[in-house]
């Protein structure tokens, strides 16, 4: 079944009619959202949270000013985080350009951070087919691990939706082993209707992820427009019985709030979903706030910046 | 010795579900004058007329109220068009029920004139007593009034026809239903104004109009569980304090007119409309996209 | 496509098992007994009587609380008539507008304690009182104060006057929002009020009374005196009460119309309810789930207003079940105090028997009842989130009010259907209906009859948000604009203006 989803000559009998998919409420959702935050995360549900957090974040570079020197720090970083805490988890992946795969994979070495590239002439995603695939390709053949698509948005606000399925299908197959999120970017799609509708095709593509924003656009990653595609995911696993993963990404740098969405993530998709293999941080200042909440909970004093390490 | 002609007796039948069936009880009282003359034998109604006219109530109302306030405002001015053209019937026979000449022509007029007042109402009091309320959250909130039901109404016992035409036309103008109850001693009227009802485009079973001793019927139109208001206008404690007691089995609201004037301006007002609407209060989200507010 | 929707489940444990993360108690300063409140002072009972009001989530007695007998409600009358006659309608509008300001600014500075005291003397998470009833009670206060000068403006053509003296009889399940309610529009309009709480919860009443002594409001224009039912009963049998405004069953309702039917009492009643929730195919399904858990676990469920019934369309009806029943898992039962409790202790023992009663009835009518896998304490009246499949619409679980977290839900077809089905009740306080198709909503929201509809929403409250029922469910609007009405004399030739 899995493989019909993902063979593009396949998927086409298969695919739903993305015209209809389930509505939004943004006033309902935006209140739901909201209740999570109510949420008083204290003690040993805490400071896993947080550990868990620090687990979750894909530490992210994507400048135009990136350089191997950069790289290199962010992957030590990725692994050394705080090393005066013993027996912090390092961090999920770093994600970077396609150009930087080779220097990350290899400053990462064997220590089980992954490597994300994006790809697919990110982040507007203005590109021919055929630059995407040979992006996608790129990247997967410099050693990323896991591949961070962009669809085409302007082709879904035109509503050539198989156009944005066939084109997610095709990066997929390029993607071979290497996991796909396919981004949203939400901030440019309008409503949440349309997000639930971009998650349903991308997820009906072949996404192994979905993920809302490149961090280009604002807004960004909110809870409400994440709680639409958590319940997108949890209605495809309902009539796939396929897990997909969910990556926030961009405007996430405080622990309180990573741990706001983990509370959403616990209640809307339960236990299963609550690792890295199926959630991710799209971030890069929220690793050092985790870090400072992590010690003010071990040592009971509030932190200060200069004792964590900016890279 | 020279034949006049015999005068053709009118029936004084009651009026249900737009028709004029006499009572089912068989019963019958006399109605007479002053001087104790006999006007007319009139349906003595039984409880099972209330019944009856209640469910032809009841069946009538969904339409009613549902009809285009408009709609219910030409009809209303039908009703006043078809008094008014039959204005001597109605002099005619409040003078036989003991009434001046001077005063039953001013009744008869006011009647009319109330219609319109009335016919008048039926789409602008909404639009005085409804309100967009401004709650803090994003949602879009309105009251807006809608008619309580079937309304049980003993009409005045002194105005037989005015008070009765004040009573009527707010219940209906505001999309109700209604069983009356005439004037006991005074029943000509209220019959003949049923049949300028069935002529004015009324459907049937919006007024329901039953002849016969209040004192009998009081109790069932108190408490039957389908109507939902009761008019009583009478200065008698014991059957305000009876039909409050009934009306409690299932919470009827329960109006009495017993100071009301007929005759003078404080006899119409969009309040006596109002006093037989419940106000409904409608929320919708207000999805808050775009422009300076995000939301998204 | 496969579909192994059968076996799928996801798993909501650990997201139920949070630390603890309880409220401090420290903010909170309950006296161990309390007086009446009787022109504007704390006094004894005549009764000379007391009885132990406690915590519901831990059986602990909290207090003491004044039981008044008839004597203290004919003084507490006495003290209101005469602050009344004497002070309060004599009062510019204005300044008394300016009374009412105050109290609402004092209940925000003390709404931290508030909201414990609410949580501890009620048994409802302290989330919603925090949240939801102590802000939403000063906010009632805030907006009937700005009225208290403008009323010619509300009713055309008249010249409003207050009725006078206000019996009020408020219930448990919103102690401080009720009595809010309650003496907010009756201050704005004029009246002077005699207030009394439930029995069970007359603890955050009495902090109104301080806070209103505090107000330094003319002694007498509020009085608050607790007691059980026979102290209503003493309150609404009282010859020099002009207006009786009740909040409870339906039951005590009717008891109250038929006691006052040989006076000139004026009455409102806001009573009981058994909404319909009806859910379409085409309605956001998650938002509309998330409406009926809202709908009728907020408070436990003890809301005259909650949404018991639902009613779902068939082509959604598997998809919403398995929805709820998900939600269902992550719903927090237990500790009111703790921040992260989604519900909170069953009111009263009594309450608790009341709700069992009907789960058991719902199992002998054949209906399959569920209940979330949550544990519940030990000690304390609590209840499981319990919803009820294969109900009839004659069944009784679906037909009488249990005010409970119960949900009893049924299928339709069509919407006439629905329509019928939903106001096929002696009630007709509120209803709730999600669809995406604005044409039908309006369908919906004028042929329901309900005093307040919510279309793709649930249980929202606005203090100028007009509220109250329909048939049984009672007479006479609270909030709003239409609110000020059962507190004045518009027409002074009918007896019973309900405008």
């Amino acid at each position: 079944m899995l493989t019909t989803l993902t063979m593009p000559e396949k998927t086409i009998l298969h695919k739903p009619d993305f015209t209809h998919t389930p509505s939004v409420d943004q006033v309902g959702i935006i209140e739901r959202a909201a209740r999570f935050t109510k949420r008083s995360i204290k003690n040993e549900t805490k400071m896993n949270g947080l550990l868990l957090s620090l687990n979750m974040i894909d530490l992210t570079t994507l400048e135009g000013k990136d350089t191997d020197g950069k790289v290199k720090q962010l992957c030590y970083k990725a692994i050394h985080l705080h090393d005066v805490f013993e027996g912090l988890p390092t961090v999920a992946a770093v994600c970077v350009y396609p150009s930087m795969v080779a220097v990350a994979k290899k400053a990462l070495g064997s220590s089980g951070v992954k490597v994300a590239s994006v790809a697919t002439a990110f982040p507007s995603g203005q590109s021919t087919r055929d630059v995407k695939l040979r992006d996608t390709r790129y990247a997967v053949q410099q050693g990323a691990d896991e591949v961070d698509m962009v669809i085409s948005r302007g082709k879904f606000l035109q509503g050539e939706y198989n156009f944005v399925f066939d084109e997610i299908a095709a990066i997929k197959e390029a993607c071979g082993e290497a996991r796909l999120k396919v981004i949203l970017e939400t901030g440019e799609l309008g409503t949440f209707d349309k997000v639930r509708k971009a998650s349903e095709i991308a997820m009906y593509a072949g996404a192994d992820f979905i993920k809302t924003s490149t961090g280009k656009i604002s807004p960004a990653a909110t809870m409400p427009v994440t709680l639409v595609m958590l319940e997108a995911i949890r209605d495809f696993y309902y009539k796939t019985g396929k897990m997909i993963g969910m990556k926030p990404a961009g405007g996430i740098s405080k622990s309180k709030l990573a741990l706001h969405y983990l509370v959403m993530l616990n209640e809307t998709l339960g236990e299963g979903w609550m690792n890295n293999q199926w959630f991710r941080f799209g971030a890069s200042s929220l690793a050092n706030d985790v870090l400072m909440q992590v010690m003010k909970a071990r040592t009971g004093v509030y932190q200060g910046k200069d004792y964590f390490s900016i890279d | 010795m020279a034949i006049s002609r015999l005068e053709v007796l009118k029936t004084y039948k009651i009026y249900i579900g737009g028709k004029f069936p006499r009572t089912e009880s068989g019963r019958y009282y006399t109605a007479v004058n002053k001087k104790k003359e006999a006007l007319a034998n009139v349906c003595l109604s039984s409880r099972k007329d209330v019944r009856d006219a209640v469910i032809a109530a009841r069946t009538a109302f969904g339409d009613w109220s549902s009809r285009a306030s408009f709609n219910r405002g030409q009809i209303l001015y039908r009703i006043a068009e078809m008094l008014e053209s039959r204005k001597a019937q109605f002099v005619d026979e409040l003078i036989r029920q003991n009434s001046t000449t001077i005063a039953a022509e001013k009744e008869v007029e006011l009647s009319i004139d109330r219609l319109i007042y009335y016919a008048g109402w039926c789409d602008k009091f909404q639009q005085i007593f409804s309100s967009v309320n401004p709650v803090a959250s994003s949602h879009f909130n309105f009251s807006v009034p809608e008619p309580t039901g079937v309304v049980s109404v003993i009409a005045p016992q002194d105005s037989s026809l005015l008070g009765l035409v004040s009573i009527v036309a707010p219940v209906i103008a505001g999309g109700n239903t209604c069983v009356v109850l005439a004037a006991f001693e005074k029943p000509l009227c209220a019959v003949t104004f049923a049949e300028v009802i069935n002529s004015s485009d009324v459907p049937g079973g919006v007024i329901n109009l039953l002849t016969g001793n209040p004192e009998e019927l009081l109790p069932y139109f108190a408490d039957h569980m389908d109507v939902n208001a009761i008019i009583y206008c009478e200065k008698n404690a014991a059957e305000t304090k009876l039909i409050k007691e009934k009306a409690a089995l299932n919470l009827k609201r329960v109006l009495v007119y017993d100071k009301t004037n007929w005759v003078s301006e404080d006899g119409q007002s969009p309040y006596f409309i109002m006093n037989l609407q419940e106000v409904k209060t409608t929320w919708h989200p207000v999805e808050n996209i775009g422009g300076s507010a995000p939301g998204y | 496509m496969a579909t192994k929707n059968n076996t799928l489940k996801l798993k909501f444990d650990s997201a139920r098992n949070l630390a603890p993360a309880p409220e401090s108690k420290n903010a909170a300063t309950i006296a161990s007994r309390y007086d009446l409140f009787v022109n504007g002072k704390f006094e004894k009972p005549l009764s000379r009587k007391y009885f132990g009001s406690i915590n519901p989530a831990t059986e602990e007695k909290l207090s003491e609380i004044a039981d008044a007998n008839a004597a203290d409600v004919d003084k507490a009358v006495k003290a209101a008539r005469v602050a009344y006659d004497r002070t309060w309608k004599k009062m510019p509008a204005k300044e008394r507008g300016k009374y009412i300001f105050r109290i609402a600014r004092m209940i925000q500075e003390k709404a931290r304690e508030l909201s414990v005291i609410e949580t501890l003397d009620g048994g409802k998470p302290i989330r919603e009182s925090r949240d939801f009833d102590v802000p939403t009670a000063a906010n009632h206060f805030f907006y009937y104060a700005g009225w208290a000068d403008k009323l010619p403006f509300a009713f055309p053509g008249k010249d409003p006057e207050p009725l006078g003296v206000a019996g009020q009889i408020i219930p448990w399940n919103f102690p401080l929002m009720m009595a809010a309610w309650k003496i907010a529009p009756s201050l704005a309009t004029g009246n002077t009020v005699v207030l009394k709480p439930a029995e069970n919860t007359s603890l955050t009443a009495l902090k109104l009374a301080e806070i209103i002594q505090e107000a330094d409001l003319p002694p007498g224009v509020v009085n608050i005196i607790t007691g059980t039912g026979a102290t209503g009963a003493a309150l609404v049998n009282h010859a020099d009460i002009n207006k009786i405004a009740f909040t409870g069953s339906t039951d005590v309702g009717k008891i109250i119309q038929r006691a006052i039917a040989g006076t000139n009492k004026k009455a409102t009643l806001e009573l009981g309810g058994k909404a319909a929730n009806i859910i379409f195919d085409d309605a956001p399904l998650d938002q509309a789930v998330e409406g009926v858990i809202n709908g009728i676990f907020f408070n436990q469920g003890h809301v005259c207003c909650a949404g018991s019934r639902l009613y779902v369309q068939e082509s959604v009806y598997k998809q919403v079940l398995r929805k709820l029943k998900d939600r269902l898992e992550t719903l927090i039962v237990g500790d009111p105090m703790d921040k992260n409790t989604d519900i909170g202790a069953i009111n009263s023992k009594e309450q608790l028997n009341t709700i069992n009663k009907y789960l058991k009835i719902g199992q002998q009518e054949g209906a399959e009842m569920y209940q979330s896998s949550v544990d519940i304490p030990g000690k304390g009246f609590f209840c499981r989130p319990t919803i009820f499949t294969n109900v009839a619409q004659s069944s009784r679980i679906s037909q009488e009010e249990i005010f409970g977290p119960v949900l009893t839900i049924q299928t339709f077809r069509t919407d006439d259907e629905v329509i019928e089905k939903a106001n096929n009740t002696p009630y007709g306080l509120s209803a709730g209906v999600w669809t995406d198709k604005g044409s039908k909503i309006f369908n919906l929201t004028t042929k329901l009859r309900a005093g307040v509809v919510w279309a793709n929403t649930y249980n929202q409250f606005d203090p100028t948000s007009p509220f109250g029922g329909y048939k049984e469910s009672g007479y006479g609007r609270e909030g709003g604009l239409h609110g000020l009405a059962p507190y004045l004399n518009l027409d002074k030739d009918c007896s019973f203006n309900r405008w």
